[in-house]
């Protein structure tokens, strides 16, 4: 494993801000995200994880429940539970009482798909579950236009089954993105009518996101109309902490200012792969597998690539700037995929550091690529038309001239 | 505040002793550190190489003890009749005791230590 990030001092302080002390881990997450399976039957245009079909490799039943196990032992109260689309997964119901009985709170991100008025009831029954319903436009035709035909409608379905059945604080996620940015008081209003919270978080050129990061991730304008509605919004709102690179326009925003990648937080993906968070799917961010011997706890507690992670950035440029002890650099997943240094700026830098340093860029730069694509290979139902753009190759050879050509 | 990465868990870092002064509602009962106190069963103390994450089963809050001495003397409340005669068994200067004090009351307001139920003589 190569080192990703400069030589730091390993030694931790004693006393100090808790902020300080994350930067050098913990020895088990705060909560961890576990995506169940890369199955999903939403093709959207900017999956994290490039979801669409099932891994033969998922983690069985009786992994699954191991690692429930691991992380009771090591008093990990919460995960945040995805995909993929998890509830296709026919174990789902299963494990989500498995984790509930081992002392291990579920929240779980889902298209909607599965959640008719009978699953609703069930949930509303389930103590210590939380639900969230991803929903990327306030109207069907932003949403679908990212998240296929039909999705807004799934959604809304959903949201009103979890109303009905007197569900308590499920959520509404939303991606922010261009061409939701300027609907955030609509997205309250529609999370509102549902007795539902809003949570709103970073878009990232994570997975496909990679794809259409340029033209969907939000303008400097955008923003700091964000953060103008963060301050004024933020105490109603939920955020993943995920906007922390804001925070260098001014005032700190509420939670943890810290990339908690490998520190705090990691990713457990479906075929047990960790990590260091659920952006960062790509080889130089892999810590091990849960199967291998000492399973999670081997890799959370003694992976080498964890151990470079925890530690305090002390050079790059960043560290020069003004505001570093604002946003402490940004999104390291942000910067990687977009072919940044990990000590530069963040691509979306609010001082605007990020946007010289995404123009100094080499020229014949290729941007790193996740090794792991699950996209559907075939057409998928409402599939997703961002922009106007084709969404179903109508011959195989509209996608790629050379696409099926044997050349040897 | 919102979620130390964990939504809807507003995570508070109780004490470093020596936390600021604490705005106590006019409404609500001081903290009493003359009677006898617990950790409250429905937490979890997870130990960290700083002191500890707080765990609450009941509320789903997530909460900090950003220093050893100060787990060891929320885990040591149980065995002693008051708050002063646990911080003397553990050790805790005296000069340090209001601001352990402090962080108590913080973690009786959050519900993360409670009264202790009156024992039978």
């Amino acid at each position: 494993m190569t080192a990703v990030l400069p030589s730091r001092p390993a030694e931790r302080p004693t006393g100090g801000k808790l902020i300080d002390q994350f930067e050098y881990g913990l020895d088990a997450p705060i909560c961890l995200t576990w995506e169940l399976t890369y199955a999903c039957n939403l093709a959207c245009v900017h999956c994290l994880s490039s979801s669409g079909r099932r891994d033969p490799r998922e983690l069985s039943t009786a992994e699954a429940e191991a690692v429930i196990d691991e992380l009771q032992r090591m008093q990990v109260f919460y995960v945040n539970v995805g995909g993929g689309e998890p509830t296709v997964r026919p174990d789902f119901w299963h494990l989500l009482d498995y984790a509930i009985g081992h002392d291990v709170g579920v929240k779980f991100s889902t298209n909607g798909i599965k959640l008719d008025r009978a699953r609703a009831q069930q949930l509303a029954r389930t103590d210590y579950v939380d639900v969230q319903i991803s929903l990327d436009g306030a109207t069907a035709e932003v949403n679908d236009a990212v998240r296929g035909t039909g999705s807004f409608a799934t959604a809304t379905r959903a949201l009103e089954n979890l109303a009905e059945a007197g569900m308590k604080d499920f959520k509404v996620s939303v991606v922010v993105t261009r061409e939701n940015a300027g609907q955030l008081d609509e997205f309250k209003a529609l999370t509102d009518r549902y007795g539902a919270q809003l949570r709103i978080t970073r878009f990232r050129p994570s997975g496909r996101g990679a794809d259409v990061w340029d033209r969907l991730h939000p303008t400097q304008a955008q923003q700091r109309d964000l953060y103008q509605w963060l301050l004024a919004n933020g105490d109603q709102v939920l955020t993943g902490d995920s906007f922390f690179h804001l925070s260098a326009l001014g005032e700190a925003l509420p939670g943890l200012n810290l990339c908690g990648a490998g520190r705090v937080v990691c990713l457990i993906d479906p075929v047990g792969d960790v990590y260091a968070c659920p952006f960062a799917i790509h080889e130089q961010f892999l810590a091990g597998n849960v199967r291998s011997p000492g399973g999670f706890q081997q890799v959370w507690q003694h992976s080498e690539l964890f151990a470079d992670l925890r530690n305090p950035q002390t050079g790059g440029a960043c560290t020069k700037c003004a505001h570093f002890d604002s946003c402490r650099g940004g999104c390291m997943a942000a910067k990687f995929f977009t072919g940044l240094p990990l000590d530069g700026p963040d691509p979306e830098c609010v001082q605007g550091y990020g946007e010289s340093a995404l123009a100094a860029r080499d020229l014949e730069l290729v941007t790193p690529r996740s090794h792991l694509d699950h996209s559907h290979k075939g057409p998928v139902r409402g599939q997703p038309t961002l922009l106007g753009m084709p969404s179903i190759p109508a011959k195989i050879c509209d996608e790629s001239p050379l696409a099926g050509l044997k050349l040897s | 505040m919102r979620g130390v990465l964990i939504d809807g868990s507003p995570a508070s870092a109780a004490g470093q002793p020596a936390a600021g002064a604490v705005t106590i509602p006019a409404d609500e009962v001081p903290f009493d550190p003359s009677v006898p106190w617990r950790k409250s069963p429905s937490v979890a103390l997870r130990p960290e190489p700083f002191g500890a994450l707080v765990y609450h089963f009941g509320n789903r809050k997530l909460s900090f003890l950003k220093s050893k001495p100060l787990v060891a003397v929320v885990t040591a409340l149980e065995s002693h009749p008051d708050v002063p005669s646990t911080l003397v068994a553990c050790e805790v200067p005296e000069a340090q005791h209001p601001a352990y004090v402090t962080a108590l009351a913080t973690l009786a307001r959050s519900q993360m230590i409670q009264r202790r139920p009156e024992e039978s003589a």
